[in-house]
């Protein structure tokens, strides 16, 4: 936004309607579900051969009341299928982990809900769950990928503190993934202000970093500084720069000509849907349509504080991604070429006609965007793994951000996105998982009708 | 390479009740965005509605299909209003944004595990089209020379087509009352509509509704061609498809959906049947370094998105419209 239209006042009361909002979706849920815990997100130090052929369901019991945790062996598991009969056991190795293969194809399992049951008569003397009800956990697959869950042993918490910590626990993951759902939607934003043209095809770009990191990961050799293995790293520098490269070919190859022959916006918007198909055909035609990691950070040991779990994962990808925000942000505010995006992004004929080459700027903005949402998705593909579809499935909550925040504002793609972000993963706390797009989703729709221009908008009609 | 096979797949597809389905469904993008200029990307939440309220009066009301077919109309109605009252006074851009994450949270809900008790969660809902299978007048397959249709697809398609002519008919009577012509006025300057008088609002919900309620028969054709319905039936692209079929044909024109739906299945299997014959066999005419089966089964999805593309920038109004119709912009 360069000059804001409305007062302080009108925003602090667009965010208090926000959070009365969220509150009357939260209040009627708080008391139907009790604590779902969530799946870990790694298998948390445990060695396990990888195998192709079969998916399994697999974990590591660690005793946590030790440091560095130590293993706990000779744990019975058990895993259900919903009908309840048993699917197979395991009992833990020396390194406290088990592995219970799904029988049958992989595809078969996608969708279904499995149960994993513990038996904690086999737990050794003294030790016990943390959470003392969450003998069994709930797996569905929605991946034909191995799935991990947790049991966390050590002195049982306490009721209220539980939750706590798994509020902690969510907010800290759903940081991390806004910080990526922050560079998708800023990407998006920005091209939108500038050119007008809602880019159904911005999920394919963020699709894009994830498969160029992946390629640049399976190429032989290793990157390492001083014995350090940077592969993945330097992976996702790499398909950063390929994505900003992407990025202005999109734009001079498609946009460019498009905006010179006089296409309206909705025009450029159908066409931006077939360039969403066509794209994801043809990652899916080069890059399959399993689900894919990358080699490095697939497992590692959490790191503990209190009883917060963080992966050293989760914090280079939070400060990546931070800092690439921060770095737009830097350059949006205060250099030449920022001003001019933001003055094409407030009025193009203006602009224009003050000596801005505007075409040069929505370039620049093509390339910036693109890099960004390509860095979301090569860290979203090292957090959660990736396949043809990972920006496709994004795309709706990076809209979302946007929308929420205010079509084509630069500070309301961000805000927007940690709203949405943490309210995706904050949910979960009391409703279940498979219910958080949809949480998101509604609130995008309930603020549309209380402030259409979004919370950051200028208010102007958009109808 | 058999290319009567082609041929016969390709003219299987184009007639047969995929293509009622898409035709019905673009006949009601037709009046959202042909003729009033809302961008609806919501149809597949409209369909997923009315063929998962066809499927589950008989496995959970264990009432009839006439009665699934009423309370998914009725449905459709309610699900209109209700996705208007928030989006009817935004701009283009918006809609299109808050009508695509209806669509989706419809099928997120519908799909999810805690309801599978109900809707069979991924997999859907089968077995309650033994009704519909009972009233089959056919028992003999309509067999064509070139193409076949088994005696049950004759029955859908015999059902099918029957609702396209009939909504055809209606879309015409429609756009050629006062009525339509006020639709059609939105869509070229909704200010000028508004200063005359009118209720664009209430227009513009009308015709949400009128195209709610085609997609909501494309939803029951969905449901009887398949004798099943599931989460995947009713994907986002589905409604993209649609657009294709609609843009093929021609925006604004009552029988554009008809010719696009025939165009558009026929040209996509037609594809899809011929890169599956090239890869295929002991000595494949593509080699498999290049093309596996599984890699030309994408094809025509590549060359969806490519056409699409293609079609919009260089002739927008398809093969029947009129260029002036469609002159729209986001207001």
């Amino acid at each position: 936004m360069l000059i804001s239209g409305h007062t302080p006042r009108s925003r602090f009361a667009a965010v208090g309607a926000l959070a009365f909002v969220l509150f009357l979706l939260l209040v009627p849920t708080a008391s139907a579900q009790a604590s779902s815990a969530a799946p870990a997100s790694t298998g948390q130090g445990c060695q396990y051969e990888d195998d192709e052929e079969t998916i399994s369901i697999k974990g590591c019991l660690r005793d946590l009341r030790e440091t560095p945790p130590e293993p706990v062996p000779g744990v019975q598991v058990t895993v259900l299928d919903d009908a309840g009969a048993v699917v197979g056991e395991d009992e833990t190795d020396e390194t406290g982990a088990f592995d219970v293969p799904i029988p049958g194809d992989p595809a078969s399992a996608l969708g279904k809900t499995f149960t994993v049951q513990i038996d904690e008569s086999t737990l050794p003397e003294g030790a016990g769950l943390r959470d003392p009800d969450q003998v069994e956990l709930s797996i569905r697959f929605t991946t034909t990928s191995d799935q991990a869950v947790s049991f966390p042993i050590g002195d049982p918490l306490a009721g209220s503190a539980g939750k706590l910590t798994q509020a902690l626990q969510l907010t800290v993951g759903g940081l991390v993934f806004s910080s990526l759902l922050a560079m998708a939607a800023l990407g998006l934003s920005m091209i939108f202000g500038t050119t007008g043209l809602t880019n159904f095809a911005h999920g394919e770009l963020i699709t894009f970093g994830a498969i160029m990191a992946f390629a640049f990961d399976r190429l032989p050799g290793e990157v390492t500084i001083g014995g350090a293995n940077i592969t993945v790293i330097v992976g996702v520098l790499f398909a950063f720069a390929l994505s900003a490269a992407f990025g202005w070919l999109n734009d001079a190859a498609l946009w460019h000509p498009l905006r010179r022959r006089g296409t309206g916006v909705i025009a450029m918007m159908i066409v931006s849907i077939g360039l969403s198909i066509f794209l994801r055909s043809i990652y899916q035609y080069f890059a399959g349509a399993q689900s894919r990691n990358y080699s490095q950070y697939s497992a590692v040991t959490p790191w503990e504080f209190g009883p917060l779990l963080v992966t050293p994962k989760e914090v280079v990808v939070f400060l990546l991604a931070m800092s690439a925000l921060f770095g737009t942000t830097a350059l949006l505010q205060y250099t030449r070429i920022g001003k001019a995006t933001r003055a094409v992004a407030d009025n193009p004929a203006l602009s224009s006609a003050t000596g801005i080459n505007v075409e040069r700027v929505i370039s620049i903005v093509w390339i910036g965007g693109a890099a960004l949402a390509g860095l979301a998705g090569a860290l979203l593909g090292l957090t959660q793994g990736f396949d043809y579809q990972i920006g496709f499935k994004l795309l709706l909550l990076v809209f979302a951000a946007v929308v929420l925040g205010g079509l084509g504002t630069i500070w309301g793609a961000i805000v927007g996105a940690f709203i949405i972000g943490l309210f995706t993963e904050l949910t979960t706390l009391f409703v279940p998982a498979e219910f958080k797009f949809v949480g998101a989703l509604l609130v995008l729709i309930l603020v549309l009708l209380v402030r259409p221009q979004g919370l950051l908008g200028r208010a102007q009609r958009v109808g | 390479m058999d290319f009567m096979t082609i041929l016969s797949d390709s003219l299987q597809q184009a007639l047969g009740p995929t293509a009622v389905v898409y035709c019905l469904a673009a006949i009601g993008l037709n009046v959202h965005f042909g003729y009033t200029g809302l961008l609806n990307f919501g149809q597949a939440g409209f369909m997923m509605i009315a063929g998962y309220s066809l499927a589950s009066a008989v496995t959970v009301f264990t009432t009839s299909l006439w009665f699934g077919v009423i309370v998914g109309l009725i449905l459709t109605v309610i699900l209109a209003l209700l996705l208007g009252v928030p989006t009817l006074r935004l701009r283009a851009d918006y809609l299109a944004i808050v009508t695509i994450a209806a669509a989706e949270i419809i099928r997120q809900t519908i799909s999810a595990a805690k309801f599978s008790d109900t809707f069979g969660g991924q997999d859907g809902v089968t077995d309650f089209i033994s009704g519909f299978r009972a009233a089959n007048p056919y028992t003999e397959p309509l067999d064509l020379g070139i193409v076949e249709w088994s005696a049950y697809d004759t029955w859908v398609m015999t059902v099918g087509w029957a609702m396209v002519a009939v909504s055809c008919l209606v879309v015409w009577l429609l756009m050629r009352s006062p009525w339509g012509r006020v639709l059609k006025s939105i869509r070229e300057d909704e200010d000028a509509v508004r200063s005359l008088g009118k209720n664009v609002y209430a227009y513009k919900m009308q015709s949400l509704i009128i195209g709610g309620v085609f997609g909501a028969l494309a939803g029951f054709t969905v449901a009887l061609r398949s004798a099943a319905v599931g989460p995947s039936f009713f994907a986002t692209d589905v409604t993209f498809f649609a657009y294709t079929v609609l843009l093929i044909g021609g925006a604004a024109r009552v029988l554009g959906p008809v010719a696009g739906s025939i165009i558009f299945w026929f040209l996509i299997t037609g594809l899809g049947t011929f890169f599956s014959q090239a890869t295929r066999g002991e000595n494949p005419l593509i080699p498999p370094e290049i093309m596996d089966s599984q890699q030309a089964s994408l094809m025509r999805f590549i060359f969806l998105g490519l056409g699409l593309m293609l079609l919009m920038i260089f002739r927008p109004q398809g093969i029947f419209g009129d260029r002036r119709e469609l002159a729209l912009d986001a207001r």
